[in-house]
């Protein structure tokens, strides 16, 4: 099912709006992560969605049907939250039930029916163990689990998870954000997820939308944002860059007084602000920096550099082995991203 | 043998003795021994005429109106109460602070203000008295009133036991039960209603206990006509004015376990469920 | 339910509209009319008949009474709420966890019965009041010391209640790092311990106060009530319905609230400075 979010703006009270004129346009089936620092209104988007928030202006359309006056019971949609809000007075069984046990009296299933509904979702979400658990007696990553299961029951078209592995640790986040791709390739439900972890969102996600000051940057596949960044809040907030001021002119951007070599751009004439990935940052024996530190992270080696007043982060070019602290060495810029200045901050 | 030096955070031993001494005196002196008089001075001439004295038919008929009052009024404020946490811990609006306050407001008047306003509004002299005496009706010296004066006194109980609970406790439980397909209705009983089951029944219990032990309030709108008028802490002047003293004792013994249970169940709840309830405004 | 409503209250729960409607209405009919009646009644003695019935002598003598008493009673409460919520806190002593719930006793115990349980200690012929006054000659109930033990005793557990709270989530690293920069135990507790539970034992002052101001129970079988010596206010205000002067007893009671108010705000103000680290909106 597929989701259009079209100039979606919610306010909070005076002062920047939570959300400013999101747009999204979201294919059936994909699994779409939404990135972006604390603040840039990722959970707001994906309240407003559910239904649990209402926007002060633009249209959701799902599968092409305006949602507005549809409330949150009647909308079909998963949520996870991001503490699971697993209800814990009832076990992890009639917390997965619950969903069908509140339908109306027509549409709900037999209870045996139900019984079996909550021990498939609970095999498939590999806890069939905790049926009798309360919540306060599982782990964090039972929980998570628990939290899926119990929204996928309502058999969701849509499924929205709110910083899903937030709460967990490193190793279990890692295997359960695997899993939790995998099931999703084999249910197909539409998935968005919020996270402010790039490397999560990297890993799992088909497209992420890039989320700032309540807009969207740019919603692209991962590799795309990486190599082709819509502007210098993208460039500088995904991955690890050297910010160097330069100047651009006739095409090409310059970076006195620092004694780098000029590189192409293709932005207007006028100051500028190049972002150079440290992989793109290649340093060779003999020149005009100095090495100031060198770290090595079980694949590649980091240097730092120091070049006139200002320290940059590098890598040494193949072939130099070795190099040391206070080692003189030279730069030169593989590939740089370039945007205008005024557009940079 | 050298000695161990004590905790940094750690008083010494005599300075602990001698609070902990001081505080039991207090405690004694102030607390344990007034509760003791009640039941020795009710039991001063043995069991027989305590329990005499509470049987007799004024006795009786002040216990059976002090039982009706508080079951008007409780069921009022609990109803009242759960509907005030509710629109205040589950949602944002303007005004949600004055409204807390305002709910709050009754703990800072005093017992007989709270018994003079309806005096204002309904007596003889009162904004609605004349159209009352037109047609019959009593509110103030009568049994309406007396309701209505319980209400006004026990009306913050519910309500701010309930409160903050409800908002450590959030919205997210209620939200998930919507994205499931749950109404309203079904929100709350499922969900809402077991998760404050024991601050709400520890809430309805210090309503209660407060109801049914409400002096100040209650005697100012009471018509003090005995058998009809009179609750138990009115009887308990009246007997008292008399001279009755064992009568008043009784029935006061009989007031004071009730505290003493509602206390115990309180204390119950609060091993119960871990939470402190605030008894006070 | 159309989607301008749902902008409006913003937020999937249900029931804002119906809980807000009841709450809106229990409030108005139970506390806010009434409560303006009290506001308005007194005016219709006009302004100077007003003054001259707050004016008047025995009035006057009342209001010092009441507030006077108030006032004493919260001062002394602070050293021995102190006292016990620090023991009950950091000391473990047989019987602490029922002392614990004791503490609340005053809040559970009938004011009438907690008002004949103290004269029966402290009359003259009572228990306390007896040797007392064989000993060293003092009267105790029927004088302003009598009113003043009622109002300690309704009081106290509003001082503990508040402090116990912040006393136990006082980190104890504070007094260990004040113990390693070179302070006395002395020292620690008045340097460090002292001001961090001043805010706390302000809010408990205030509490104590407001609730011994409108005391009536407790208070009016110990106090005598002799107009001009032993008469509390809220007496009075009984005193003036009797008369049928409603429009005096209503002056009374706007008189109390004010000043009470108005002491409470006081309160709150002192409060703001003394805790310039937590400057709250």
């Amino acid at each position: 099912m597929s989701v259009e979010i079209a100039g979606l703006t919610r306010r909070f009270g005076a002062g920047r709006p939570a959300l400013h004129g999101v747009e999204l346009l979201v294919r059936g089936g994909e699994f779409v992560a939404l990135l972006g620092p604390s603040g840039s209104g990722k959970t707001t988007l994906l309240r407003v969605l559910a239904g649990l928030d209402v926007p002060d202006a633009g249209q959701v359309r799902i599968d092409g049907r305006d949602v507005a006056g549809v409330p949150a019971r009647a909308r079909g949609i998963g949520f996870v939250f991001q503490s699971y809000a697993l209800f814990r007075h009832m076990t992890v069984f009639e917390n997965v039930a619950f969903g069908l046990r509140v339908r109306p009296r027509g549409a709900r299933p037999r209870e045996a029916e139900i019984a079996a509904r909550v021990r498939r979702l609970l095999e498939l979400v590999q806890v069939p163990e905790l049926e009798r658990r309360y919540p306060e007696q599982i782990s964090g990553g039972q929980r998570q689990r628990v939290a899926l299961a119990r929204a996928l029951a309502i058999e969701p078209r849509l499924l929205l998870l709110d910083e899903p592995f937030g709460a967990l640790d490193a190793q279990v986040r890692k295997d359960l954000r695997i899993w939790l791709r995998g099931l999703h390739d084999r249910l197909g439900i539409t998935t968005l997820f919020v996270t402010h972890d790039q490397d999560e969102a990297m890993a799992v996600a088909d497209r992420i939308a890039i989320l700032r000051e309540g807009r969207v940057a740019q919603f692209d596949e991962p590799a795309a944002l990486f190599d082709r960044p819509a502007d210098a809040f993208v460039a500088g907030f995904l991955g690890e860059a050297n910010r160097l001021p330069c100047r651009v002119a006739g095409g090409l951007a310059h970076f006195a007084p620092l004694p780098l070599a000029p590189v192409p751009a293709a932005v207007a004439d006028g100051p500028a602000l190049a972002f150079v990935r440290p992989a793109a940052l290649v340093a060779t024996p003999g020149g005009e920096g100095v090495v100031r530190g060198a770290r090595h992270d079980g694949r590649v080696l980091h240097l730092s550099v120091q070049l006139g007043d200002t320290l940059l982060e590098a890598t040494p070019a193949p072939g130099w082995e070795g190099p040391r602290r206070d080692d003189r060495c030279g730069l030169r810029i593989a590939s740089a991203l370039v945007f205008p200045a005024d557009a940079a901050d | 043998m050298t000695a161990v030096p004590r905790p940094a955070a750690e008083d010494a031993a005599w300075a602990r003795l001698a609070a902990i001494g001081a505080a039991i005196l207090v405690f004694g002196l102030l607390f344990l021994l007034p509760l003791l008089a009640v039941f020795v001075e009710a039991l001063r001439r043995g069991l027989d005429p305590a329990l005499a004295a509470i049987a007799d038919p004024d006795s009786l008929a002040a216990i059976r109106l002090t039982l009706l009052v508080a079951a008007i009024s409780v069921p009022v404020n609990m109803l009242g109460g759960v509907a005030a946490a509710w629109c205040i811990a589950k949602f944002d609006f303007p005004g949600k602070r004055l409204l807390t306050t305002l709910i709050e407001l009754p703990f800072a008047v005093s017992p007989v203000i709270s018994g003079l306003v309806w005096v204002l509004l309904f007596g003889a002299q009162g904004w609605f008295g004349p159209w009352l005496q037109e047609h019959g009706l009593r509110i103030v010296f009568a049994l309406p009133g007396m309701v209505l004066a319980t209400v006004f006194v026990t009306f913050p109980y519910v309500a701010r036991t309930l409160i903050p609970l409800m908002q450590d406790q959030g919205r997210e439980e209620e939200e998930a039960a919507a994205t499931l397909g749950a109404s309203g209705f079904q929100t709350f009983r499922r969900v809402t209603l077991p998760n404050i089951r024991w601050a709400l029944l520890s809430g309805v219990l210090l309503c209660n206990a407060r109801a049914m032990g409400e002096f100040g309030a209650v005697s100012v709108v009471s018509g003090h006509v005995r058998g009809q008028t009179n609750t138990m802490p009115l009887h308990i002047e009246i007997l008292y004015n008399e001279y009755q003293f064992v009568g008043a004792f009784a029935v006061a013994a009989l007031l004071a376990l009730l505290a003493l249970l509602t206390l115990g169940a309180k204390l119950l709840l609060e091993r119960l469920t871990g939470r402190r309830a605030a008894v006070h405004a | 339910m159309t989607a301008a409503r749902r902008r409006w209250r913003r937020s999937a729960l249900p029931g804002f509209g119906l809980s807000l409607g009841v709450t809106l209405s229990w409030l108005s009919a139970i506390v806010l009319i009434p409560l303006a009646a009290l506001a308005l009644r007194p005016w219709e003695l006009g302004p100077a008949g007003l003054w001259a019935s707050i004016a008047d002598p025995r009035v006057l003598a009342a209001l010092r009474l009441s507030f006077g008493a108030a006032l004493a009673a919260a001062a002394i409460n602070l050293p021995l709420g102190l006292l016990l919520a620090w023991v009950l806190v950091r000391y473990d002593f047989p019987g602490r966890r029922l002392a614990d719930a004791m503490v609340d006793l005053p809040f559970a115990l009938p004011t009438a019965v907690a008002g004949v349980a103290l004269t029966a200690l402290y009359a003259p012929n009572g228990w306390l009041g007896a040797p007392l006054a064989e000993a060293f000659g003092w009267r105790i109930a029927f004088t302003p010391v009598g009113i003043l033990i009622a109002l300690v005793f309704i009081g106290l557990p509003f001082v503990v209640r508040t402090v116990e709270p912040v006393l136990r989530d006082l980190p104890s690293e504070a007094e260990e790092a004040a113990a390693t920069l070179g302070a006395t135990r002395l020292q620690t507790l008045r340097r460090v311990v002292l001001p961090a539970l001043a805010p706390a034992l302000l809010t408990g002052f205030g509490l104590a106060f407001g609730r011994a101001v409108g005391e009536y129970g407790s208070v009016i079988f110990i106090a005598g009530n002799l107009p001009m010596r032993t008469e509390i206010a809220p007496l009075l205000i009984v005193v003036r319905l009797e008369e049928f002067d409603y429009a005096g007893a209503a002056a009374v009671g706007l008189a109390m609230l004010v000043l009470a108010f108005a002491i409470l705000l006081l309160v709150n103000l002192l409060q703001r400075l003394l805790r310039p680290w937590a400057a709250r909106a």
